[in-house]
């Protein structure tokens, strides 16, 4: 049986994205009124999960470090599909950086036991660095495809991928146990079902603490994190509108050279 | 004490519902407008969602989960066509009367299909001699052997056309006193749709006229007992019926709303949103205190009708308030929108037509207030 486990963050609603300010004091971002959504690309990703479960015979844990209301997004996924769920929750989790976040979820799958892919998005929609799935291989030992677009071939041992490039892809054959932090154009998620939702209620959440992890409180959340982040800001975008005047050929040759100056054309 | 909160797994269903609207409904609606029919696919995608499903019980292969649910499954729906709300809404409608008075053989023959959407389910009561005075009738039955003999007109009925099992009202020949309700299957010698109709508002959502001529019904057909029909049809109106009808206006209030804050923010007059405004912002606080109050008065009916209480007076206050008040926040959603109110690029007028339609189905407002004076006196 293929053991698949999809790593998911909670993130802010990105259709309430107006509604997040930073914080200027401690460069954190103030998001209390904006509702946890299950990361976009996450989506992808449990997809993923579940069409190979469709075709293969594959158990789907679902893992997530976070609040403990990110156990909704843990919930959605089991209604999706997924088989179990497993939530990462204490407040010595907070404040991690992309390091702490591998290491601890790391630290879930060596707990999870056994699995041979490790599904991930490529990236979050708040953090957005795309370096958790890396980094969470590096702690487990195993390769890591990133920006996975295409599965070519799988099933066996060894799996056929194509991995995005800006102008292209990369096909990359690479050997299970494996991490794929996976894009959008992947696959089209599919959305969530009534009778799904019933059947979730019979599958569990299993929550863990640092104690349960059993890992020591300097190792996670802020105090285990090498990166600070020490500055926020937020660009302000501005149009500036400029009205060309003069005869039509004037105007188009003027046109024409601004959008050269600006390296438009 | 009084929980006004929805539970996690009702939030997951409504997210379930908007997700289907978002990703199923938006991209019909535009067609829907144009041709006034119901899209076929649509009919499809939303028996394989298992939007028929809802108020079944799952021996009968629905999902039992109750009204509340339906009713957010609605509310949800609505907020991107009320078109599409009311046809599903009047499914269960159809669904209802068999489910509450049907025989256990008629509910294993009929409810599976119509769970799955395979079976377009209705109710007709209303005709050109009685709408709001459903007594004014005239479609009849007469006795022939161990059958009936339908003859008579239905008009407004929603899913007329798309309609596959159909709950019909009639009047005995002989006896003007006694109603019965039939089970008619689309297909059936001598019943038919015929005219359909061409709304203002809800333009894709089927409403049309049903012929019966000499149309031979056999006995197994009947819904309950003959010549106790007239409650058959009441029941079922009365809080199904009204029930769906205040899911289509809590959505559309919910509709025009948003459409309004995003307009109010985006135009920009005196060098400002237009939502700085005060006369602005009142017309959003009136809105939005609509949706509250409406929100509230809808499912507390609903917690009601699954708890298995009698709900049909709280549904008749819900339906009245929440149609008007849709009728309200179009208005007003036209209004904010300016001149862009009138162009049809802009939803809010297709919103103003849709909420002239919610008034009459299941019920006109005059008749709500009949239904509520009578409670306040009683
Ligand atoms: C504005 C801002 C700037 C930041 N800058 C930095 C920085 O410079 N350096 C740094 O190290 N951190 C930074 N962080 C913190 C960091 O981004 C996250 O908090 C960290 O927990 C996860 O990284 P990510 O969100 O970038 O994940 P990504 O690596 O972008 O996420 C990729 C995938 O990893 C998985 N994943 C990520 N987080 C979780 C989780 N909690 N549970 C389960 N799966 C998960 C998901 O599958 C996700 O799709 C920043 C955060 C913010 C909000
Ligand atoms: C979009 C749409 C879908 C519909 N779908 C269905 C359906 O699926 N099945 C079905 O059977 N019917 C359906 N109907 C019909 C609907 O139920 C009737 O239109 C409604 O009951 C009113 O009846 P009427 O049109 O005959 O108006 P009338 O009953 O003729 O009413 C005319 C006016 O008199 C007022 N009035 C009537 N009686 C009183 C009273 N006692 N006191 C004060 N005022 C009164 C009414 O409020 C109204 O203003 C639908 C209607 C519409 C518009």
């Amino acid at each position: 049986m293929l053991k698949i486990i999809v790593c998911v963050k909670a993130v802010p609603d990105p259709k309430e994205a107006h509604k997040i300010k930073i914080d200027p004091a401690t460069k954190t971002l103030t998001r209390a009124d904006v509702p946890l959504v299950l990361n976009l690309l996450d989506k992808n990703a449990m997809e993923l999960a579940l069409l190979l479960k469709e075709q293969l015979d594959a158990h789907i844990t679902v893992l997530s470090m976070g609040p403990p209301v990110a156990g909704n997004i843990v919930k959605e996924c089991l209604a999706l599909g997924a088989n179990q769920g497993f939530l990462l929750s204490d407040r010595a989790f907070g404040g991690a950086d992309a390091y702490a976040t591998a290491y601890t979820l790391a630290k879930g799958i060596e707990k999870i036991g056994e699995f041979d892919l490790i599904i991930c998005g490529m990236a979050s929609s708040d953090g957005s660095t795309e370096w958790v799935g890396p980094e969470m291989a590096a702690f487990l030992k195993v390769p890591v495809v990133t920006r996975v677009n295409e599965i070519v071939e799988f099933g066996g041992e060894w799996w056929k991928v194509k991995a995005s490039l800006e102008n292209g892809y990369r096909l990359m054959q690479v050997k299970l146990p494996a991490v794929f932090t996976v894009s959008r154009e992947l696959n089209t998620p599919r959305t969530l079902s009534f009778s799904g939702i019933i059947k979730a209620r019979k599958k569990e959440i299993t929550l863990w603490d640092l104690n349960e992890l059993g890992v020591l409180e300097e190792t996670v959340g802020q105090k285990g994190s090498p990166t600070i982040v020490s500055s926020l800001a937020t660009v302000n975008s501005k149009r500036i509108a400029e009205i060309i005047s003069g005869t039509r050929e004037d105007k188009v040759e003027q046109l024409v050279q601004k959008l050269a100056d600006a390296a438009v054309i | 004490m009084i929980d006004f909160t929805f539970t996690e797994e009702q939030e997951m269903f409504r997210k379930a519902a908007r997700e289907f609207a978002e990703t199923m409904v938006a991209s019909k609606v535009p067609e829907m407008e144009e041709t006034g029919k119901f899209s076929d696919d649509l009919v499809k995608a939303l028996g394989e969602a298992e939007m028929m499903a809802l108020t079944v019980p799952e021996e009968y292969g629905g999902l039992d989960l109750g009204y509340t649910v339906r009713m957010i499954a609605i509310e949800e729906i609505s907020k991107v066509s009320v078109a599409v709300g009311m046809m599903l809404q009047v499914c269960a409608l159809g669904i209802e009367p068999i489910l509450k008075f049907g025989t256990e053989e008629q509910k294993k023959r009929y409810l599976p299909a119509m769970a799955k959407g395979e079976r377009i389910g209705t109710t007709a009561v209303t005709e050109a001699t009685g709408g709001s005075d459903p007594t004014g009738i005239r479609t009849s039955y007469k006795k022939e052997g161990s059958d009936y003999i339908l003859n008579g007109r239905k008009c407004f009925i929603t899913n007329s056309h798309i309609g596959d099992t159909i709950t019909i009202l009639a009047k005995d020949s002989e006896n003007p006193k006694a109603f019965s309700t039939f089970i008619m299957e689309k297909g059936m010698e001598g019943f038919k749709a015929t005219r359909e109709e061409h709304k203002v508002g809800m333009r894709g959502c089927n409403t049309g006229e049903l012929a019966l001529e000499n149309c031979r019904v056999p006995a197994e057909n009947l819904i309950g007992d003959e010549g106790k029909g007239m409650r058959v049809a009441l029941a079922a109106i009365g809080d199904v019926g009204r029930g769906g009808m205040v899911g289509c206006a809590l959505g559309l209030q919910a509709a025009c709303l948003e459409a309004s804050i995003k307009f109010a923010n985006e135009r920009i007059l005196y060098g400002k949103p237009i939502s700085y405004l005060q006369t602005i912002q009142n017309k959003l606080a009136d809105m939005k205190i609509d949706l509250e109050a409406g929100q509230l008065l809808g499912y507390r009916a609903t917690s009601m009708q699954d708890k298995g209480m009698r709900s049909s007076n709280e549904f008749a206050v819900a339906k009245y308030f929440t149609t008007e008040a849709a009728q309200r926040a179009a208005k007003m959603a036209v209004d904010i929108h300016g001149g862009y109110g009138c162009m049809e690029e802009y939803a809010v007028s297709r919103y103003l037509r849709d909420s002239f339609v919610l008034g009459p189905s299941a019920g006109t407002s005059d008749i709500m207030k009949v239904i509520i004076g009578r409670w306040a006196l009683s």
